[in-house]
């Protein structure tokens, strides 16, 4: 039989796109802010993110291995959301903590669910609240020893917190990223320099970040009490997990729906709930509870925005008229 | 830019560049002709010629077996030596005519018009009819049937699909560059059965010597237009260039005339032309025969019913052993495991690859990325579908619109995990369909 010609059905060809090279892509635009979070917090945000990964990664090899499921680390899924969860960590968690959070991201939220692409909630988002509620001493810890790790002059504490406080805040420092706060999320420009990167890549578009900056900024505008003060939104952008979140948690494949419309009622749903959580919760900061519970949105937002076939025609056009 | 395109689509590798540069070249047939009775949509042709019989190259073998049907013409003279079930391109077994080339080319007389003006519509739809013409690009529906529509005053549009589409494809292109004129008097037939038509050549703009020869041959024609579009598959696509070209949008359950809109390609087109002007029944076409394996890719115009295997030594052989054969492009072409497969009426290429890139991935998860709905020209949700076809369940696969598919295989393409998605949604259509037609 071998001298038979393969046979399968049409199409033959296929994209040079694969997963692991889009994960790849991730990883690549997190660079900039990882980068930038080891310049600005030191050695310690290097041992984090290194820890976080390798204990993301193990925690799928060994799962894997024991459930005698073919291993899937090579696809790089498990090194993104060991970057993603150590950018969301403070830089003076105790590594084992962060371990615990590896393991808790890739076996209870992704692979107890099926593994990639079964996971209704982002792992590194599920992580970071499961070690909020969990260490919620060290994981809001941005204010003591936390000094010794700053540089002189950065305020220790996050702006957000200042800012909720009544505080002021220098929006330079918090655009550039020289303030307190978890490993990635403080350089706005390093984040979205990452962003442009993806965007430009192809690997995700504007519909869910753009939804989310704009429906949160609309939110604060009409909520916050502060009306237009351009100080304050600047602030509350650049502040805490939102660019982050925005352009690398909301926008994760898995976890956000498919549907065009529906991405964009996702992103909304993120802002008002960021909104939300950010005006009238009890913490200074909202972005991954807000991410999360629009994970859960998702099937619901899915089922009511199946797009219209091409050429359906709705009952109000005319037949056969497109435009 | 500009230019007119759909929503959605891809951009494989056109791989054009191999037999782009090759004129037509006319291959004689040396072995048997093999004619599948079968090599049109709708009802088999019936056989008019026994075993033992000597046939004229032009004569007529079968007839039409109904209204949606297609007579099939002997493409050489010689004798009938079986009428028996022969493996097709696509896979099936189908009975076929097989005719012993006696090598002398003995051929009929045919009976030119010296006036197309004169003829009515009636006579020009029945010579369309009596010589055979189907769509040659691939579906193969019968051209008198597209062609007889119910209001013929409602068509505005005669579309020429000359986009070639298909990556490696370069058939169109060679007839568009050596036969303009007869694409264009085709044409004008077609025009003549539809007074309020426009006829319209929908060009991709990969070929710029095709658009300005077209356009400098019909500058001085009023019904005539040529239609730059953006390249990209599945241009081609009979939605999709409607779409592109009237802004007019068609589903599964219109025919283009619905739009008011005929879609032709190049091949149909000259064999329009060849029916009505000359009076010569489909027995010749062009194929493009390439692929990296094949030593020296190029353009043949064949008697239909000539051996793949023919060709491909027209072609100069193999340079290298193929892993995979295509009959037509490797989008939506037919893979075949053997090289003895008869051409048909709609062979648009045999495409040879060393490397089977469908074998060398394997499927991995879905991750919900959304490239398939973004390639999608229907604007479906493949992954969603393809989900629903593995489970079987059809009723939300209808409830998604699945049956709005038109298989031109984007998303499977464009799909990083390696799925089959394309694959999953054409088993779950059959499905659905066969459903319905036993319900009714």
């Amino acid at each position: 039989m071998s001298d038979l010609y393969h046979v399968s059905s049409s199409p033959h060809v296929r994209s040079k796109d694969t997963t692991g090279r889009i994960m790849l892509y991730v990883v690549i635009a997190l660079l900039p802010t990882s980068l930038f979070g080891i310049y600005n917090f030191g050695y310690r945000a290097l041992i984090l993110i290194l820890v976080t990964i390798a204990s993301c990664v193990a925690s799928e090899w060994v799962y894997n291995k024991i459930v005698h499921k073919k291993q899937t680390i090579s696809d790089m899924s498990a090194v993104v959301t060991g970057l993603l969860l150590a950018l969301n960590l403070p830089p003076t968690l105790p590594w084992w903590e962060a371990v615990l959070g590896g393991v808790f991201a890739i076996i209870v939220v992704k692979c107890l669910f099926g593994g990639l692409g079964q996971n209704f909630m982002n792992p590194a988002l599920g992580a970071r609240c499961f070690l909020l509620i969990a260490f919620a001493a060290d994981m809001t810890k941005f204010t003591d020893d936390m000094s010794q790790y700053l540089a002189d002059g950065y305020t220790s504490a996050t702006p957000l917190a200042v800012l909720r406080s009544g505080g002021a805040v220098n929006t330079m420092d918090m655009l550039i990223g020289r303030t307190g706060g978890t490993i990635g999320e403080t350089s706005a420009i390093a984040i979205l320099i990452g962003a442009i990167f993806l965007i430009l890549m192809g690997v995700i578009d504007l519909r869910i970040p753009a939804s989310y900056i704009v429906s949160f900024v609309v939110f604060m505008l009409l909520f916050s009490g502060h009306g237009f003060d351009g100080n304050y939104i600047t602030a509350q952008l650049c502040g805490g997990g939102l660019m982050l979140g925005a352009f690398f948690m909301a926008t994760d494949y898995v976890t956000s729906p498919i549907t065009p419309r529906g991405q964009i009622i996702f992103g909304i749903c993120c802002g008002i709930l960021t909104g939300l959580f950010r005006c009238f919760g009890a913490n200074a900061e909202g972005v991954s509870f807000a991410i999360i519970l629009s994970n859960l949105l998702v099937p619901i937002i899915e089922k009511y925005t199946v797009p219209t076939a091409f050429g359906v025609v709705k009952e109000k056009k005319a037949k056969g008229e497109g435009k | 830019m500009g230019l007119k395109t759909f929503k959605g689509g891809v951009h494989p590798y056109e791989g054009k560049e191999l037999a782009k540069d090759q004129p037509i070249v006319e291959v004689l047939p040396k072995g048997d002709l093999v004619y599948p009775l079968s090599q049109h949509i709708g009802a088999p042709a019936s056989p008019i010629v026994a075993v033992g019989d000597h046939v004229l190259k032009g004569q007529k073998i079968a007839e039409a077996g109904g209204f949606v049907s297609s007579p099939i013409y002997a493409s050489v003279s010689g004798t009938v030596k079986a009428i028996e079930p022969r493996r097709v391109a696509v896979g099936d077994m189908v009975n076929s005519i097989v005719i012993e080339n006696d090598g002398a080319f003995e051929e009929v007389a045919y009976t030119a018009c010296e006036d197309v003006t004169a003829l009515t519509n009636e006579e020009i739809i029945n010579k369309v009819k009596e010589a055979g013409v189907v769509g040659m690009g691939g579906a193969g529906f019968p051209t008198h049937v597209k062609l007889s529509p119910k209001e013929p005053e409602k068509i505005e549009y005669i579309i020429a699909n000359c986009a070639e589409c298909e990556p490696y494809l370069t058939a169109d292109y060679r007839r568009m560059l050596e036969n303009p004129e007869e694409l264009i008097a085709g044409m004008k037939i077609i025009l003549k059965l539809f007074g309020n038509a426009k006829g319209i050549f929908g060009i991709e703009n990969n070929k710029p010597d095709c658009i300005e020869k077209l356009q400098e041959l019909v500058k001085d024609e009023p019904r005539l237009e040529v239609c730059p579009l953006q390249t990209k598959y599945p241009q081609g696509g009979e939605r999709q260039l409607i779409y592109a070209v009237t802004g007019r949008a068609i589903n599964s359950k219109m025919l283009p005339a619905d739009a008011g809109c005929i879609v032709d390609n190049v091949e149909t087109i000259i064999s329009v032309y060849n029916a009505v002007k000359l009076g010569k029944p489909v027995m010749h076409r062009v194929s493009t025969i390439t692929g990296d394996a094949v030593e020296k890719p190029g353009n043949f115009l064949y008697s239909i019913g000539t051996n793949y295997a023919e060709l491909v030594e027209a072609a100069g052989g193999f340079k290298e052993q193929p892993e995979k054969i295509i009959s037509g492009g490797p989008m939506m072409g037919f893979s075949m495991f053997s090289l003895d497969i008869p051409t048909t009426k709609t062979s648009s290429s045999l495409l040879c690859l060393t490397k089977d890139e469908v074998a060398a991935t394997e499927p991995s998860a879905c991750i919900n990325c959304g490239r398939c709905v973004e390639a999608c020209p229907e604007q479906l949700i493949p992954s969603r579908l393809a989900k629903f076809s593995d489970k079987g369940l059809s009723e939300e696969f209808e409830k998604w619109s699945g049956l709005e598919c038109v298989e031109c295989g984007s998303c499977s393409f464009a799909c990083p995990a390696k799925r089959q998605l394309a694959q999953s949604i054409k088993t779950m259509k059959k499905q659905v369909l066969a459903a319905k037609r036993a319900k009714k």
